[in-house]
């Protein structure tokens, strides 16, 4: 009897890229239900629709490549990239949005790379970006987060929330500016006026009402994966390290020019979001510890430029976009000194 | 507490080592045939010393150590030689090998062994001989012989001597077994490896935390003693050499070299208590520990097993359900490799017979594509970025698979163990270090080849340049006779005497002329022979490339390498012809500035004309002649050829027009001289009148020595053909490719040699 030729090693360690994958779903809940307390179902219809849409496009072109669908959705990366768009997507988008978004996310900027693992760029930020600037009207209306709504006023019931998503039919008065939008549109105040007199503010605790928790909740469930040894703390903690430390030096002693406090950028707009679910993407990032901390700390810096000088209120996707360029440069700049070697590759290259 | 380090990476895959250390070191009943293969060790395979039928004792030499890197091999126990034929042997590309076939007669009857009480009175040599001697080689993986490591050159002093006791690969306990029953042999071996190293200041044994017992006997029997026993955590790949070197002292091995060059030798305990047993004992490697050990078997421990006893010998003595087992691994989960068939031998590098039962060892699922979670990299022991080199050897970008060090890879495949797509890593790198090591040779040969070529054209081109430098040195040299000569007949002229006669300049003037080193002839007959030689090339090449057209018309890589080799032969033939031409032409030149200095020397006017013109008539037969041969034949020659004719047609009108011209106004010799002399631009003096009186003298002059340079040249045509036909016959002999241009050679001497005779016969 003539046994298998298998060459070492025969060990493995338990789990899989799909199980990795559900992970960082799971991860994502905190944020999800938060996001849900304060803004309304709207999320999750988010989410149920990038995820049918996204899985959807992904078994399509599969079909297409000729691969074995189930196998590779096995992988769960496309409802990675699906839960990480809704999450993104201000929640109440219209269905076409959220369509075109999965469009560009799944088949352009990652089947037609190749798969996953062949993208330079994070899917669902591309998604988001070709939204943000093909849709800005749509993109930039998010809704009012439940402390700020006026007296008598509710989130949106689901019937409104579907009528509103697939038949157009808008809500009364559900958007509202957000924290960044508020600080930015600032011209005079104080912070700490500005904190006192806008219900965005006041009715929060640090950095606006139900954004901070949101940001909190994701927080939780990046440490939560952070335990689990999905990833490394480099990338993560090196982008929020540099944030904070921009904004600190620009924070001006709180003037009607501040920026805003350090506490402020980490627990506004996306930041949790982006620091634990995206800028931790491997596929798209650097490679290296060395290279994450570099990746992660320029995500950081670019996010608050982005946000303090540039015209988006909020900066998470073009920043990752912009250092999913600059990924191989790092990587090439930042290859580990390998055993028995004096240097690492620069001497060589 | 001896201070270790850490390493970069590393993995922790679950132990499995409680199911066979649990109970002593057994042994179990002899098998009805061994095997012994002749090659159990790094370097060159053994040669066997017995012959079938022969009856060996235990512990004989049966086959001998070929070179410094290889090892003897002795028989395991007393019996009779059946075989020496090929047999599967444990090696991960699954082959066969020569190995000798044993059958055991029961008896143990041991061969005459020499001990020794006290090893520090021998000669480190004698240790050493004795070490190699005993056919010891590594006994923790790759086998390399143990006598080698303890030899290190003169210049390296080895300050520290490890002894790796690590065993950090799942499942596998003999050296741990081995280091709980044999510590103080173990010891003993250590100091002795530390003697014959010139005692290093540092002796360690490196152990993990996971071997208490070990550590506690160890310890016991290394006290007061040199020998320190460090104790670091477990992490898979401590264990590997370099990984264990970094460990106890800190320091890395530089890429590429040995750890001797850092002053560090390592040993495995297996091969420091063989090399004390074999030194105090006079016991050859005949047996070693190995762990048995599976789900599949019922039984699972170490035992203590001669060299060349089956695997399945052993697995059927431990409870072995074949059926439950779908791969046999030699060595552990993580370096180990499997066979196909239970019949392989132990050898010396033994250390793990595993038997998984399927549910112990599933089959991988398929692979999924690498999401660059960077796991690999974090657990890479080298700091390689194990998710770059699997991206370059998937795309077979070898420059940067170097780049990134794929070298430094010591395939203890940790990457592969936490990858969660289950990309089988390892693999591609062992695929790839093959396959750069495969070009890497190529590359060496064509390097070599293209430093040959390069060499010869080099050559070839100096050759050139010298000959080139010659021709234009002669050209002055002839110049300068001709100017000497005409100060002369100006000096000599009005005076009416000649202080040197003419002849003497005219010597003097060929000697100038005439290149030092070269026989134009030989030369000529090289060229000749490589022209023809290039010819027949071609011929060659084409017939192939029309064979290869008609029978095989499909094979276009073929017929297009074909068609390459004869357009590199017509470009050869090319190259031959214009080098042969343009010599000719030099040649033919000096020859005619030879003459043209002579004539001008020692003939009238006149006569110089009338001897250009006959000249020129001959050499236009001779080319007409050619030409015509040339014409019959189709060379490609034909159309220099016709141009050679028509330019000496051209030349020969002019000199007979002159000819005419100047025996019409023969009355003032001077001004014909003047006149006819004017393709040479040089105006000669009325010194030519006055030359006249010697020129009697001097043409008799020239003919002496014309005839005796006849009589020369015949001479050495002679001896050229002699030398021609030996080469002929040589080439014909050994069927030389060159033949036909030796042939074509041989029979162009005997033509001038004839001529030359001719030449002679007239003149005498
Ligand atoms: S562990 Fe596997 S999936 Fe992750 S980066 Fe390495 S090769 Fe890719
Ligand atoms: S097998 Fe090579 S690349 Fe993989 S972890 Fe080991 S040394 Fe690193």
């Amino acid at each position: 009897m003539a046994f298998i030729k298998i060459t070492s090693p025969h060990a493995h360690k338990p789990g899989n890229t799909g199980s990795v994958m559900q992970t960082v779903l799971l991860a994502t809940l905190p944020g999800i239900a938060v996001l849900t307390a304060f803004f309304g179902p709207g999320t999750l219809v988010n989410i149920l629709l990038t995820s049918l849409f996204c899985l959807a496009f992904e078994a399509a072109f599969l079909a297409l490549r000729k691969k074995r669908i189930a196998f590779y959705l096995k992988d769960y990366s496309a409802l990675v990239t699906a839960f990480l768009l809704a999450l993104a997507l201000p929640p109440y988008a219209p269905w076409w949005l959220i369509a075109t978004g999965s469009l560009f996310a799944i088949v352009i900027a990652k089947q037609l790379y190749g798969g996953l693992g062949y993208n330079p760029f994070n899917p669902a930020m591309v998604g988001y970006i070709v939204l943000l600037i093909s849709f800005p009207l749509e993109m930039s209306s998010w809704p009012a987060a439940s402390p700020t709504l006026s007296d008598g006023a509710q989130l949106p019931g689901i019937i409104a929330t579907l009528q509103q998503v697939f038949l157009g039919v808008p809500i009364d008065g559900y958007t509202g500016a957000t924290p960044l939008d508020l600080l930015k549109q600032n011209q005079s105040q104080l912070i700490s006026d500005l904190y006192a007199n806008t219900s965005a503010f006041n009715q929060g605790r640090w950095a606006g009402a139900g954004w901070e928790w949101v940001n909190l909740a994701f927080l939780g469930g990046g440490i939560f994966l952070l335990y689990k040894k999905i990833f490394t703390w480099h990338a993560p903690i090196a982008m929020l390290a540099s944030l904070g430390l921009l904004a600190a030096l620009f924070y001006d002693g709180g003037s009607s020019t501040s920026s805003g406090s350090p506490l402020f950028h980490w627990l506004s707009g996306a930041t949790m979001l982006g620091a634990f679910f995206i800028v931790t993407d491997p596929v798209t990032s650097a490679v290296s510890v060395r290279g994450r901390l570099i990746y992660g700390a320029l995500v950081g810096a670019l996010v608050f430029i982005i946000r303090v000088w540039g015209n988006y209120p909020d900066a998470m996707a073009f920043a990752v976009l912009l250092m999913n360029f600059a990924a191989p440069f790092i990587d090439y700049y930042t290859k580990p000194r390998t055993y028995g070697h004096k240097s690492g590759p620069k001497s060589q290259a | 507490m001896r201070k270790v380090w850490d390493i970069h990476g590393g993995v922790h895959p679950p132990e499995s080592k409680t199911q066979s250390n649990h109970c002593a070191i057994a042994s179990i009943e002899l098998a009805e045939e061994l095997v012994l293969p002749l090659s159990q060790h790094i370097g060159a395979p053994s040669t066997a010393v017995v012959t079938v039928g022969d009856r060996v004792l235990k512990g004989q030499l049966i086959a001998e150590a070929q070179g410094l890197i290889s090892a003897p091999i002795h028989a395991s126990t007393s019996g009779t030689v059946t075989a020496i034929e090929q047999r599967p042997i444990a090696h991960p590309s699954g082959m066969t090998a020569d190995c000798i076939v044993l059958k055991p007669d029961g008896l143990e009857e041991w061969i005459e062994i020499d001990a020794c009480n006290d090893y520090k009175a021998l000669e480190k040599t004698e240790i050493l001989a004795k070490i190699r001697g005993a056919g010891i080689s590594g006994m923790g993986g790759a086998g390399f012989p143990a006598a080698v490591k303890l030899n290190p050159r003169p210049n390296q002093k080895i300050t520290t001597l490890i002894l790796n006791g690590t065993e950090c690969e799942p499942y596998i306990t003999a050296d741990d077994m081995l280091m709980r029953e044999h510590a103080n042999e173990i010891i003993a071996g250590a100091l002795l490896l530390a003697h014959l190293l010139d005692n290093p200041s540092e002796i360690l044994v490196g152990i993990e935390d996971n071997k208490p017992e070990a550590i506690a006997t160890m310890q016991a029997a290394a006290e007061n003693t040199a020998v320190e026993i460090v104790v670091f955590p477990t992490k898979y790949p401590s264990g590997g050499e370099k990984q264990l070197i970094e460990i106890v002292t800190g320091k890395q091995v530089p890429s590429g070299a040995l750890p001797a060059s850092i002053g560090i030798v390592v040993q495995n305990v297996g091969s420091a208590f063989a090399a004390w047993r074999a030194v105090r004992f006079g016991e050859p490697l005949i047996s070693r520990v190995t762990t048995v050990v599976g789900e599949s078997l019922a039984l699972q421990r170490n035992i203590e097993v001669p060299l060349g006893t089956p695997i399945q010998h052993i697995l059927q003595q431990h409870g072995w359900q074949q059926e439950n087992a779908a791969r046999l691994i030699i060595g552990g989960p993580m370096m180990g490799y499997t066979v196909e068939s239970p019949l392989v031998p132990v050898v010396k590098t033994t250390n793990c017979i595993l038997a998984p039962s399927r549910q112990e060892v599933p089959e991988q699922p398929p692979a999924q594509p690498c999401i660059r979670c960077g796991m690999c990299a974090e657990a890479c022991p080298a700091s390689l970025l194990p998710q770059q080199l699997f991206w370059f050897a998937q795309s077979e970008n070898y420059e940067k698979l170097r780049e990134h060090d794929l070298f430094d890879c010591i395939e203890c495949g940790a990457c592969s163990y936490v990858c969660p797509s289950n990309i089988p890593l390892v693999q591609y790198y062992r695929a790839s270090k093959s396959e750069i090591r495969i070009i890497d040779a190529d590359k060496q040969k064509s390097d070599r080849a293209r430093v040959r070529f390069e060499a010869r054209k080099a050559r070839i081109e100096q050759a050139e340049a010298e000959k080139e430098a010659k021709r234009v040195a002669r050209k002055i040299a002839a110049e300068q006779a001709k100017r000497l000569a005409d100060e002369k007949k100006a000096l000599a002229g009005p005076q009416g005497t000649a202080t040197t006669t003419s002849s003497e300049l005219a010597d003097k003037a060929s000697t100038a002329a005439k290149p030092t080193d070269v026989d134009p002839a030989t030369e000529l007959a090289k060229l000749e022979r490589a022209l023809s030689s290039a010819q027949s090339r071609q011929e060659r090449a084409t017939a192939s490339l029309t064979d290869m057209q008609r029978e095989d018309p499909d094979n276009t890589a073929r017929i297009e390498s074909l068609q390459a080799r004869l357009k590199q032969a017509q470009l050869k033939v090319n190259e031959a012809e214009q080098k042969l031409g343009s010599f000719k032409a030099a040649q033919n030149s000096v020859v005619a500035t030879e003459t043209i200095i002579k004539q001008k020397l020692t003939s009238s006017p006149l006569e110089q004309l009338q001897k250009s013109v006959d000249t020129i008539g001959k050499r236009l037969t001779t080319a007409r002649q050619k030409l015509a041969e040339a014409e019959a034949a189709g060379t490609p020659t034909v159309e220099a050829l016709r141009q050679g004719v028509a330019k000496l047609q051209q030349k020969l009108d002019t000199s007979e027009r002159e000819l005419v011209e100047a025996k019409a106004a023969t009355s003032t010799a001077s001004e014909v001289a003047t006149e006819v002399n004017s393709d040479h631009n040089k105006t000669l003096s009325a010194a030519d009148i006055a030359i006249e009186k010697a020129k009697a003298k001097a043409a008799a002059q020239a003919n002496m020595s014309d005839t005796e340079k006849r009589a020369a040249q015949l001479t050495s045509l002679q001896s050229r053909l002699t030398k021609a036909r030996e080469r002929l016959a040589k080439a014909e002999a050994e069927n030389n490719e060159n033949i036909d241009a030796f042939r074509i050679g041989v029979e162009k001497l005997e033509v001038k040699l004839a001529e030359a005779k001719e030449d002679v016969k007239e003149k005498a």
